[in-house]
């Protein structure tokens, strides 16, 4: 099964390859991995979309709290979540087929971001259906180019992941 | 009125001194040269080994045999890639230690500079958490972090990797009272709710089991322990990491379980109705087929390490926190309830006699009689082990009484640990006897410390049991290989009477039972260094035997 976590760090080099280690330790796939600062400078906050077998997931949760430089560990539920990433697009087109991708893009509000003579870049965020579902539809033009973020994720309603005191 | 300047080097031999370091295990080099010049007139003790992996074993030793945190120390390249292995084994086995490397000028970093190694990146699955110092500045804080986080929580080993122009740098020092590290807070009491619960299953049970480890003696709570046992008339078995955490002679121990354990242990394991597991991690080496184990045991769990719980086996009622204080409190729950054990202990008693702890008692001379006979000669003495049937043997024959006397590689299992960890055991432990069972093979992994115990005056024994072979993996050829004895050979290869003196050190043999007891009451009183050689018989096995993979009640007899 898929999960989302959110992991609070300390803002400090070599943090990311400790949590990564502990995944790919165990043969877990990170899928998606995201890493901002957050509302309070010296901490960061990674968010990690992973699959594996579930009783090694508990494993590397508890390891994953066993790190000094973690402050603390969620899981983020599919629902009642607020989930998005963002991807970069660059389609081949021509005068013929302008159009038609432009169509697309408003369709799903994405945004063209840049403008050539043989290509477009779109950029559009989501969730990752909308996503890939773009990608799809994108593909009968010819993607050139494509780069996503990974997955970042909020609970909704008053909910939050914080640093407790 | 600003403050003095020191440089780094300096700020380390303070903090060392607000740590209470006594003793440093280390070796020089090029990257750690400030940090020497500054150790040449500190109030701190080194200890020159000629190895740095014996400098981990020995700082790791130490730990174990005071429950202080140990010190190592190694230049930067081959010098912090030599502390691996004992790195690594303080880290299975949960061992205190703080080991500092020296590493290339910061503006190299990176470069592959002469004698550089990413020993952060080496040693972040063997640490409990690591550093690389950036700023001088942050010497005092991550000494004070490294200290706490080493001897804490479930214990272990931490690296701090000191570039050596921060070694030079000018600081103001001031060491902090306090940590304040976010994604650390060790959780020392049991949920009391939990203990209740756990005080309830136990009185229900008819035939209950402590099966119990390092826990106990890290967290120091064999008295409690042994209050427990008593008030439920509960047997104990102890695993190799809990040798000593409760006395083996007791009419209520079951000696060792698993692999190489008692009979009656691992019967009394199979039959029981609830195991209460406190400061162990159920070991593959312990409980056999995992799906065989225990099949009519309820488990209560008891560790600081919330990861362990549930990681095995599954738990009916885990409970995190210090195995002392919840144990304090259980026993405030269970004080006044009556057992009934009785047919219990009655049936392990019959185990206990139809089964025994043996060996062929012949005129041979057999491994076994030569433990027997150090224990009747020093029976309050530190035995530090090799790894292999020697260290099977000690468990087995010795007779423990208390915590920290027996020091061995557990987890690693890691041959050439004994002889440095039982020299950093008597560095710690300058009064008592320290004896280290060896193996003729793990023996020679680190025998140049023979060098460092006769230049620094450590009295250790090492008691070489020399069947010529790599007798533990000889066994299994023996077993499982048809007897193929591929590389397990090494008879004649060394004259270790001739090896001790060459150093300086005693050297003694004996070849016959009747020779066994005088040469040990020669080595004690000789109080120098030694080495006796027990030629025992070539082809003895540990016994008895469960083979890997195989439910612990499935247990060959070996002759
Ligand atoms: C560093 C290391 N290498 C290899 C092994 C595998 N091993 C386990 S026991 C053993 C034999 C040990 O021989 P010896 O020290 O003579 O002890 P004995 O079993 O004969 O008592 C070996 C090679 C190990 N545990 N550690
Ligand atoms: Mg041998």
């Amino acid at each position: 099964m898929k999960h989302t976590l959110a992991i609070l760090v300390e803002n400090k080099p070599g943090v990311l390859t400790r949590v990564a280690g502990l995944f790919s330790r165990r043969a877990f796939n990170i899928e998606s991995l995201a890493v901002g600062v957050t509302e309070k400078p010296d901490t960061s906050r990674m968010t990690i979309v992973v699959s594996g077998d579930e009783h090694v997931f508990e494993q590397v949760m508890k390891q994953l709290n066993k790190l000094i430089d973690v402050i603390k560990v969620s899981e983020i539920p599919g629902s009642d979540a607020v989930n998005r990433e963002l991807a970069l697009i660059k389609v081949g087109v021509d005068s013929s087929t302008r159009a038609e991708v432009m169509q697309i893009v408003t369709v799903f509000r994405a945004k063209i971001v840049d403008v050539g003579i043989k290509s477009l870049v779109i950029e559009i965020t989501g969730d990752e259906d909308k996503i890939n579902a773009m990608e799809q539809l994108l593909r009968h033009f010819g993607i050139k180019e494509m780069v996503r973020t990974g997955k970042i994720a909020i609970n909704r309603g008053a909910k939050t992941v914080k640093v407790g005191k | 009125m600003a403050k003095t300047k020191i440089p780094g080097a300096r700020a380390v031999i303070e903090s060392l001194y607000n740590e209470g370091v006594e003793v440093i295990f280390g070796y020089p080099g090029g990257t750690v040269l400030p940090l020497y010049d500054e150790l040449y007139d500190a109030d701190i003790r080194h200890i020159l080994v000629r190895h740095e992996q014996a400098a981990a074993h020995a700082a790791d030793g130490y730990a174990r045999a005071t429950g202080k945190v140990g010190v190592c120390l190694a230049t930067s390249g081959p010098g912090a890639t030599n502390l691996v292995t004992g790195i690594a084994t303080a880290y299975m086995d949960s061992v205190p230690v703080v080991a500092i490397t020296g590493q290339v000028p910061s503006t190299l970093i990176g470069n592959d500079a002469f004698q550089e190694a990413n020993i952060t990146g080496i040693t972040l699955p063997v640490t409990k958490h690591n550093y690389l110092i950036q700023d001088a500045n942050d010497i005092p804080r991550v000494f004070k972090e490294a200290f706490y986080i080493a001897g804490t929580g479930r214990p272990g080993p931490v690296l701090i990797d000191i570039p050596k122009d921060i070694q030079t740098d000018l600081i103001e020092f001031e060491y902090p009272e306090e940590v304040a590290l976010r994604g650390y807070k060790p959780k020392a009491a049991g949920n009391e709710q939990q203990v209740k619960r756990a005080a309830s299953l136990i009185m229900d049970s008819d035939r209950p089991i402590f099966y119990v480890g390092g826990g106990i003696i890290i967290s120091e709570a064999s008295k409690e322990l042994l209050s427990l046992a008593e008030t439920l008339k509960a047997p104990v078995t102890t695993t190799l990491m809990g040798m000593g955490a409760f006395p083996s002679s007791h009419p209520l121990s079951v000696g060792m379980p698993g692999m190489h354990g008692t009979k009656y242990a691992n019967f009394a394991i199979q039959e029981s109705d609830l195991i209460i597991a406190v400061g162990v991690r159920f070991d593959d080496r312990v409980t056999g087929k995992i799906s065989a184990f225990a099949p009519n045991a309820k488990i209560i769990h008891i560790d600081i390490d919330p990861a362990e719980i549930g990681k095995n086996v599954r738990v009916d009622l885990p409970i995190v926190g210090d195995a002392k204080n919840v144990l304090k409190s259980l026993l405030n729950h269970v004080k006044d309830g009556k057992t009934r054990t009785g047919e219990w202990n009655k049936k392990i008693g019959v185990w206990k006699k139809e089964t025994p702890l043996t060996y062929r008692k012949d005129e041979l001379l057999r491994p076994q009689y030569v433990v027997e006979q150090l224990n009747a000669v020093c029976p309050d003495a530190i035995i530090a082990t090799e790894v292999g049937q020697n260290q099977m043997w000690a468990a087995q024959f010795f007779d423990f009484k208390t915590p920290r006397t027996f020091i061995s590689s557990g987890g690693l299992g890691t041959m050439g640990y004994g002889f440095p960890a039982g020299m950093g055991a008597k560095v710690g432990k300058p009064d008592s006897t320290v004896i280290v069972v060896a193996g003729d093979g793990s023996f020679q992994m680190n025998s140049q410390e023979l060098s460092t115990v006769v230049q620094n005056d450590i009295p250790v024994i090492v008691a070489i049991l020399n069947n010529g072979f790599l007798g533990m993996v000889r066994q299994w050829q023996e077993l499982f290989f048809d007897r193929r004895y591929s590389e397990t050979c090494m008879q004649n290869c060394v004259d270790f009477v001739k090896l001790a003196e060459a150093y300086g050190a005693l050297g003694l043999r004996a070849a016959k039972k009747g020779e066994v007891r005088h040469v040990i009451e020669e080595a004690v009183k000789s109080g120098r260094p030694t080495v006796i050689d027990f030629v025992v018989e070539r082809e003895e096995n540990v016994s008895p035997m469960v083979p890997a993979g195989a439910a612990i009640n499935e247990i060959l007899e070996l002759e």
